[in-house]
């Protein structure tokens, strides 16, 4: 029931402005709280680098913690999809160089781009400045870009990758870790102002210590609470579509955008593409298709497609970080078992772990034989099994010979005219380029 | 550090009011971030408007030159209009915000917040270089410290923490170096 979020996603796809009020608020709401820090003096924000006083690391830690604590407690109670939740990929290098001359700039002009809205807007004359400088730093990165853009996009890459995964420890127990890494910050930030700042530490308010233990309190529950189960998951999750319907000739066909929960997706077989379409997914330039065969080994040695990947259903689990980060954005996991059971199992464990692009094979790999191998003469030994159980090969090979047999590999040319309604549509929503500060 | 007198004009004569406890400050912007991915799936941001309002520059002066350079292109190629993005009304969004907050705290003034032992125009020209540095840097690093720090910070981005502390990393690396700007 991902309430705010879905309810805001469906009500402003047809109505922009809400969406722009919506963002316009938070902005506002942005913009207000920097000022009433005081980061609309560069004063405040460069004395944190000559530790005379950490305004600057006590407001940012405050402010991520709580956030975080917030967040996480919303995920676990199930009122927020992470799934949903932007994260910003990993780009571990461009990342470093980036946040290093950002370092620079910070030291040299005192601001940051968002305090630097705050300070122009109240009238600081260097916060116009820096914000004009912003400008022209952008356009010249703009200019740039293009000299060292394999660089960019691809060193240290690693996609939606967070710190539980890096750690491999549960999200809980990394955000507990946060808190109390956050509150040993600020106790250490406290002593230094008390000595280098001269500041007096005792008419600090005393309430901040009842903070930092609701705090505390707060990632204690984050941990108990834990994360929703897999399956808690797959029952929340819905897929959006866009569904053209044809008009007479002349008129401009109707595009609607439809919300399906996932077992309705599987129902009206939305995530079942036909051998062609998977066939044909190969000389599509927008997708990249990984072709996942999650029978057993056996079965995989007896016959499968040409470039497909084993991955037994019982080890699926243990490929979701790799299938998470690894592969571009434009890839299309197509699954397949002989007929379709073990594959929508797969299915539903992928869908549920959020990775996107997810299909079956239509009738598996057995529908695949029968559509291809008709004219297979390589095939000519192999003979249909009597009476298969569901989900077992329907064929009798007398040998393992993989993927060497014609059908598994169709020739492009003899098949170029294949019929097909097409059922993957790319989801690229959290692409390399979109959301996010970019 | 306490706010340095400052005698040039006010716009509206209200009494200048201090600033919040950073901890109270940095609570009520973690609910502003929080409600932010609660409620729309992204966090906070600014610099990539920065981005956007150039590449609406470059494209009202020169559309060729667009087509020309992929990073543009993405923003405003074909009839795509650069400010059609979520990070646009934040960034305006916190213009106004900022105002709103000076002008109720009565800390609307036309000053220039310095170190003491330098003239405004060498503040002006460093604020100026910054910001072309730091947006640099933001653009290369996919966000500021606002995108990438605080967002990425509260969703636990494994990227965004290692931007965070090459951010601290980098300003607390230079800062013996340009103490005379602050001391």
């Amino acid at each position: 029931m991902n309430f705010p979020l879905q309810v805001f996603n469906t009500a402003a796809t047809p109505h922009p402005w809400y969406f722009y009020a919506v963002f316009a608020l938070i902005g506002f709401a942005f913009g207000f709280t920097l000022e009433m820090s005081g980061f609309g003096d560069s004063r405040k924000l460069a004395a944190q680098f000559y530790f005379k006083e950490l305004t600057v690391l006590k407001v940012m830690f405050t402010a991520i913690v709580t956030a975080m604590v917030l967040l996480f407690g919303a995920v676990g109670l199930g009122i927020l999809n992470f799934n949903q939740v932007w994260v910003n990929p990993t780009y571990l290098w461009s990342g470093i160089v980036g946040g290093l001359i950002m370092g620079v700039g910070f030291i040299i002009g005192g601001f940051c781009p968002t305090t630097s809205l705050a300070s122009a807007s109240t009238g600081k004359i260097d916060g116009m400045f820096f914000m004009l400088g912003g400008f022209f730093g952008a356009a010249l990165f703009a200019e740039t870009e293009p000299l060292f853009t394999n660089w960019y996009n691809n060193a240290g890459y690693y996609g939606r990758l967070t710190l539980d995964q890096v750690l491999h420890l549960p999200v809980g127990v990394v955000v507990l870790l946060v808190v109390l890494m956050a509150l040993f910050m600020f106790w250490g930030a406290e002593q230094i102002e008390r000595i280098i700042g001269k500041k007096d530490m005792s008419r600090e308010p005393k309430i901040r210590i009842v903070g930092a233990g609701v705090l505390f309190a707060l990632a204690l529950a984050v941990v108990f609470i834990g994360s929703p189960s897999l399956e808690e998951r797959y029952q929340k999750l819905t897929f959006t579509r866009t569904e053209t319907i044809p008009q007479l000739e002349g008129q401009p066909p109707i595009v609607n955008t439809v919300t399906y929960t996932a077992d309705e997706m599987l129902a009206n077989r939305l995530v079942f593409v036909s051998p062609a379409e998977a066939f044909k997914a190969k000389y599509n330039q927008a997708m990249n298709p990984v072709y996942l065969d999650v029978r057993s080994e056996a079965d995989y040695n007896l016959y499968h497609i040409a470039g497909a990947v084993n991955v037994p259903l019982e080890r699926i689990e243990e490929v979701i970080p790799v299938l998470l980060t690894e592969p571009p954005a434009n890839t299309v996991f197509i699954l397949m078992s002989n007929d379709e059971i073990a594959a929508v199992q797969a299915w539903k464990i992928l869908v549920a772990s959020s990775v996107p692009n997810v299909y079956i094979l239509e009738g598996g790999v057995n529908n695949w034989i029968a559509f291809f191998g008709a004219e297979d003469e390589t095939l000519k030994d192999v003979r249909p099994a009597p009476n298969p159980a569901p989900d077992q090969l329907a064929y009798i090979f007398p040998a393992a010979l993989g993927s060497r047999y014609e059908s598994c590999d169709p020739s492009p040319i003899e098949y170029e005219e294949l019929e097909f309604e097409a059922k993957i549509q790319l989801q690229l929503k959290r692409d390399k380029s979109g959301g996010g500060c970019g | 550090m306490t706010t340095a007198p400052v005698t040039k004009k006010s716009i509206f004569k209200r009494p200048e009011k201090p600033y919040v406890h950073p901890y109270l400050g940095g609570v009520i912007l973690g609910i502003v971030l929080f409600l932010a991915f609660f409620l729309t799936g992204n966090g906070l941001g600014s610099s990539g408007a920065t981005s956007r309002i150039d590449a609406l520059i470059v494209d009202a002066i020169s559309p060729s030159h667009v087509d020309n350079n992929p990073y543009l292109l993405k923003m405003a190629g074909g009839d795509k209009n650069p400010l059609d993005d979520w990070i646009v009304p934040v960034f305006f969004g916190a213009l106004l915000g900022g105002f709103a907050s000076g002008w109720l705290n009565g800390r609307l003034k036309f000053t220039t917040t310095k170190g003491p032992h330098i003239s405004d125009r060498t503040r002006w020209l460093m604020a100026f270089l910054g910001g072309v540095v730091f947006l640099y840097g933001a653009r290369m690093a996919r966000g500021c410290t606002s995108g990438q720090a605080l967002s990425g910070g509260a969703t636990l981005s494994a990227g965004s923490w290692a931007v965070m502390f090459a951010i601290f990393g980098g300003a607390y690396g230079l800062a013996y170096f340009v103490r005379k700007l602050w001391n």
